[in-house]
């Protein structure tokens, strides 16, 4: 566990309780990623500006950070191209099959005792455990 | 307007959470989902934060009748778990594992992650996009029901 970061994960944490609030307070609205995010492509498009707002600052906050704290964020990925397309192409799909992602199910679900999101959480845990671990054993690293 | 406003902060501050707690990385996501490996429990206190926050922000925004910018409170109704749930919630998982992306860190990302995460991204809306057509695909071939 030498890598173990507390302190930077509890704000964090705050940090995106925070946007969920905000964005639930101001405009009763659940902040699940898959869904905001799937909504710019696939819906009406009078719901589609505060949408497209909530990606741009979402997009724009590691380069704000880089901006004030003079340095970049680790971004450190498999080099595997197939298998980012592969996981991408599951991702997209497994969310919108199963109506959210670690935001909407992982953070709003939960927070307001959703069945349906304690079930997804269990359920998109152990399938992601179950596969980074088996991953490593046969990818190597 | 101002609802747009508000999505643009929230977003902001939703990505700098995602920043800070390094979840934008996937390999700090995969020292959590890895538990076999050099075990980085990280993940677990960023959404045990965020559940906390989230939870309590909920409870208090619940006791007015509705949000200062909106109508009303949106708020999913469906309560009951099905195949689709548990399947979608499988694959997602399975491609969450395989790279250490979920959508939230990956759009996030977009602009520090270089062509790994324009690619992954690519991959995501394509996906998103099968799963429009599968929908209607279910809509033609499932019969009309009768409106309850």
């Amino acid at each position: 566990m030498e890598h173990f970061t507390p302190v930077s994960a509890l704000i964090g944490g705050v940090l995106i309780g925070v946007s969920a609030t905000m964005l639930m307070w101001l405009n009763g609205r659940i902040a699940g990623i898959s869904g905001v995010f799937s909504g710019v492509a696939f819906t009406e498009p009078g719901d589609r500006a505060w949408r497209i707002l909530f990606v741009v600052g979402l997009i724009a906050a590691p380069v704000f950070y880089s901006v004030i704290t003079r340095s970049t964020p680790a971004f450190d990925i498999t080099g595997n191209w197939p298998l980012i397309v592969i996981a991408g192409l599951l991702v997209g799909f497994g969310v919108r099959l199963g109506s959210g992602c670690t935001s909407g199910h992982g953070v709003c679900g939960l927070a307001r005792l959703s069945p349906r999101s304690m079930a997804s959480v269990g359920l998109f845990m152990i399938a992601g455990m179950a596969t980074a671990s088996a991953a490593r054993f046969l990818v190597g690293g | 307007m101002k609802n747009n406003v508000s999505a643009l902060i929230a977003g902001l501050v939703f990505g700098l959470g995602l920043t800070i707690s390094e979840m934008i990385n996937p390999a700090k996501v995969l020292a959590f989902l890895d538990i076999f490996g050099d075990w980085d429990p990280s993940l677990a206190l960023v959404m045990g934060g965020a559940l906390a926050v989230t939870a309590l922000g909920y409870r208090l925004a619940w006791r007015q009748s509705k949000p200062f910018f909106a109508s009303r409170f949106n708020i999913p109704g469906n309560r009951k778990i099905d195949v689709r749930l548990a399947i979608g919630a499988i694959l997602f998982g399975i491609g969450w594992g395989l790279v250490g992306l979920c959508p939230g860190p990956a759009i996030s990302a977009l602009m520090i992650g270089g062509a790994p995460a324009f690619v992954f991204i690519f991959a995501m809306i394509t996906g998103m996009g099968v799963f429009e057509l599968f929908e209607r695909a279910e809509k033609l071939r499932r019969p009309k029901l009768p409106l309850a």
